[in-house]
């Protein structure tokens, strides 16, 4: 339910609140409250070690690792910096990342689930009571001991159903509301009849009484319930981990200078300076400043593209190389971000018409049992005309078909399989993504970022003269910008004079948008793009290098990111047809195709083209599989039947998708497909199973010989086969 | 059977005494951390008094 609800609205209004948050914390009022998110911590050594470095710190007051949310808290003086304190933990040897406080509180005290924690345990409790009075009624206690007996289970069952089986009854009531059955109204009936009829049967000093069963049936469903709220909790509450990674503000430039405001508080026509690596915060024209801007995440492109005044630029691209400043032309709601996600949530309502396994239970598995338990009422009453008797017999068909196993079969396997994939790196985030992945036939890739890395690779660095290499690497170290990362990343043999060379580098300076620019030995050196540097443009990404009057090319291509050929020879192997759809340029296309393995692709197809292309392969009759992760690919990702992004991907693809991959490995993919068939697979097992007790416990209780005994093994023994079977999946 | 009038209870008010007790776990938040919890006790830091 969250997950559509968090859907529905756009990503940024969520974060905007979160974002003002934040900035009131940083106004400073008292102590700090810092979060920092340690993805690499396992085990005993690693909580004391980071608690030990933390508490050492004369700034830190006080800090607590959680090992199952691999999170530290800290509660630090005002002015403490959390950048600091992950640097100082990144130094012993963690891997630490500040997280926005504002964002995550929420998730922090998981009330639902302490709530439906304590009602499990009230039901507990009031059952095993209950159930020890019951064993000695069934055991042959008779007369004024029977009736004490039922007269405490009342005392106890009574209170505990009206608290605990109440999320039960407020389900039911909002469906019926609505003119709807769902798996809550025969749950609700069911109990609500049993206890009522054995309070009943009690004051007549009757022989049966139903209140462990009642109470048995609100313990099971409310163990399935917490299951199904549990998975759903740790998969949101690390999606809300992903996005409290990236905090959206802005810096607003005004008369007095700039000042950090949330991005919702822009209005067009304010002005607002974008650092180099960092992303645009908004729609808007170029005013001053020039740089290369990287439009991958909305495009696919790999190269970046040039940027000066008047040059327009849109949410969610990268500044690279120098600070630009922006007049807003459209902020928050409509931004091109904003569009995209109104895309979303128009293909969101198709996705959300897939109905369950659970809910295609409930809708043929609720009127039938009403109408099996009324018609054994009708039944009776022609035959025997005693009324109490006949209405027993209704209520004991309800409590026996009651769908204990039902309630428990679904959430118990979706628990399983998504520990399972959670465990392999993969964050289920809907709950119908396992039964909608299982179905899937066709799988289309995105290239850019999702088979690639988005990081560029020098490409035959043997092939360069070595002295070349390392004066580019010696100007490529003053950049932020990718290629020249990449450059610099890249490590040579290197000589004596190559070293000797780089410390005579001067005058270096980085011209945004063209290049870097140095003097070494009284030569003019520049690194950067063709035209600036005067060379002939080759195909492919490549970057410059000019000595003298001599050129040099660097080609780069983008490295496939880990797993990808492996995960897409086993999905070919699994019998999915794989295609590869991006915004890139025919050749880079081609060239990852190629290299992957797969044989349909298509190259420079627009973001509405995407998910053109997506709706007519499902018109076909395909199930496709979008795995993605630019926003030129959200409304693919949503038009798909299932959706798959990597973390690295924006905060509003993840949203659409129903599973992001944590990992950097693109790997665990064909294991999720096959672990969702399992899991779908299991499912329908243990409806089976459930069906089975049904099969023998419905022609008891419709001919009456039903008793409390029978209720209550059939419920336990169906509720346990059905659990062990779902853990098989582990 | 006068005893039931003894045994029924205090069966009841051991069975509260647990309930209470789960309560309180609830209540001081023991639930947030399983994994951690788990691998602290191989941790010999806290033998004294327990982390805050």
């Amino acid at each position: 339910m969250s997950s559509r609800a968090q859907i529905a609205t756009c990503p940024a209004c969520v974060a905007a609140p979160a974002a003002e948050e934040a900035a009131a914390a940083g106004m400073g009022m008292g102590d700090r409250q810092i979060l920092l998110s340690l993805p690499d911590i396992h085990c005993a050594a690693c909580i004391s070690g980071i608690e030990r470095a933390l508490n050492a710190r004369s700034d830190v007051r006080r800090a607590r690792v959680n090992l199952t949310l691999k999170r530290a808290t800290i509660e630090a003086d005002t002015g403490t910096e959390a950048a600091d304190l992950a640097e100082a933990l990144t130094r012993i040897g963690y891997q630490a990342h500040e997280l926005d406080a504002g964002s995550l509180s929420g998730s922090q005290s998981d009330k639902a689930g302490r709530e439906l924690l304590m009602r499990l345990g009230v039901a507990g409790f009031a059952m095993m009571n209950v159930m020890l009075l019951s064993v000695a009624v069934w055991s042959g206690a008779t007369d004024a001991t029977r009736d004490l007996f039922h007269w405490i289970s009342a005392t106890i069952a009574i209170p505990t159903i009206a608290f605990s089986a109440q999320p039960f009854f407020r389900h039911a009531w909002s469906a019926l509301r609505a003119a709807r059955l769902n798996m809550d109204v025969p749950i609700s009936l069911a109990i609500l009849l049993a206890a009522g009829m054995s309070v009943y049967e009690t004051a007549q000093h009757g022989q049966h009484a139903y209140f462990d069963a009642a109470l048995s049936l609100t313990f099971f469903l409310l163990a399935g319930r917490y299951l199904d709220h549990r998975t759903r909790s740790v998969a949101r509450s690390a999606a809300a981990e992903l996005a409290a990674l990236e905090v959206p503000r802005a810096l607003k430039l005004s008369g007095d200078g700039e000042a950090m405001t949330s991005v919702a508080d822009l209005r067009p026509g304010d002005l607002v300076r974008v650092l180099p690596g960092a992303r645009v915060p908004v729609d808007g024209t170029i005013e001053t400043g020039s740089s290369e801007v990287d439009r991958s995440l909305l495009t696919g492109e790999s190269l970046p593209v040039f940027a000066g005044p008047e040059t327009r630029v849109s949410t969610g691209e990268v500044n690279l190389t120098g600070a630009l400043t922006v007049r807003v032309t459209a902020a928050g709601q409509d931004s091109t971000l904003h569009r995209l996600a109104d895309l979303v949530a128009i293909a969101e309502t198709t996705r959300n018409r897939y109905t369950s396994l659970a809910d295609r239970a409930a809708r043929i598995y609720a009127p039938v049992v009403h109408l099996l338990s009324f018609a054994a009422f009708g039944v009776w009453l022609w035959v025997s005309g005693d009324v109490r008797l006949s209405l027993n017999i209704a209520v004991a068909v309800l409590i026996i078909t009651c769908p204990c196993a039902l309630g428990l079969a679904v959430p118990a396997v979706t628990t399983a399989a998504s520990g399972r994939l959670f465990r392999h790196g993969m964050l289920i985030k809907n709950a119908t993504a396992l039964e909608r992945l299982a179905e899937i036939d066709t799988v289309v890739f995105d290239k850019t970022g999702t088979l690639t890395e988005g990081r560029p690779r020098l490409d035959d660095p043997a092939g360069c003269r070595p002295e070349d290499l390392a004066l580019a690497q010696a100007l490529a170290r003053g950049s932020a910008h990718p290629l020249a990362a990449a450059l610099a990343e890249h490590v040579p043999d290197r000589s004596p004079t190559e070293v000797r060379q780089q410390s005579d580098i001067e005058h270096l300076r980085e011209i945004a948008g063209h290049g870097i620019e140095a003097v070494c030995q009284g030569q003019t050196l520049r690194l950067g793009r063709a035209d600036w540097v005067g060379a002939t443009p080759v195909a492919g990404t490549a970057t410059y290098l000019r000595v003298g009057d001599r050129t040099v090319a660097f080609r780069f291509t983008d490295s496939l990111r880990d797993g990808a050929t492996e995960a897409v020879k086993a999905l070919q192997r699994q019998g999915k047809s794989v295609i590869l759809l991006s915004g890139d340029h025919p050749s880079a296309v081609a060239d990852i195709a190629g290299r992957t393995s797969i044989d349909a692709f298509e190259a420079q197809v627009l973001p509405d083209e995407k998910s053109l292309y997506i709706k007519t392969l499902c018109e076909r009759g395909h199930k496709v599989l979008m795995v993605g992760d630019g926003l030129n690919d959200t409304a693919a990702l949503a038009a798909a039947h299932a959706s798959i992004s990597p973390a690295s991907a924006l905060e509003a693809t993840r949203v659409v998708s129903d599973i992001v991959l944590l990992g950097n490995s693109l790997a665990p993919l064909p294991d999720a497909v096959i672990t969702a068939g399992s899991a779908t697979r299991r499912i329908k097992e243990n409806f089976a199973i459930a069906a089975l007790y049904n099969a023998v416990a419905i022609p008891v209780a419709l001919l009456g010989f039903a008793t409390p005994l029978a209720a209550a093994l059939a419920m336990s023994a169906s509720s346990v086969s059905v659990s062990l079977n779902a853990l098989r999946l582990r | 059977m006068e005893v039931l009038v003894f045994l029924i209870p205090i069966s009841l008010f051991l069975g509260a005494l647990g309930l209470v007790a789960f309560f309180w776990t609830l209540k001081s938040r023991q639930y947030e951390d399983p994994k951690g919890d788990a691998h602290r006790i191989l941790s010999d830091e806290y033998d004294d008094k327990p982390a805050p």
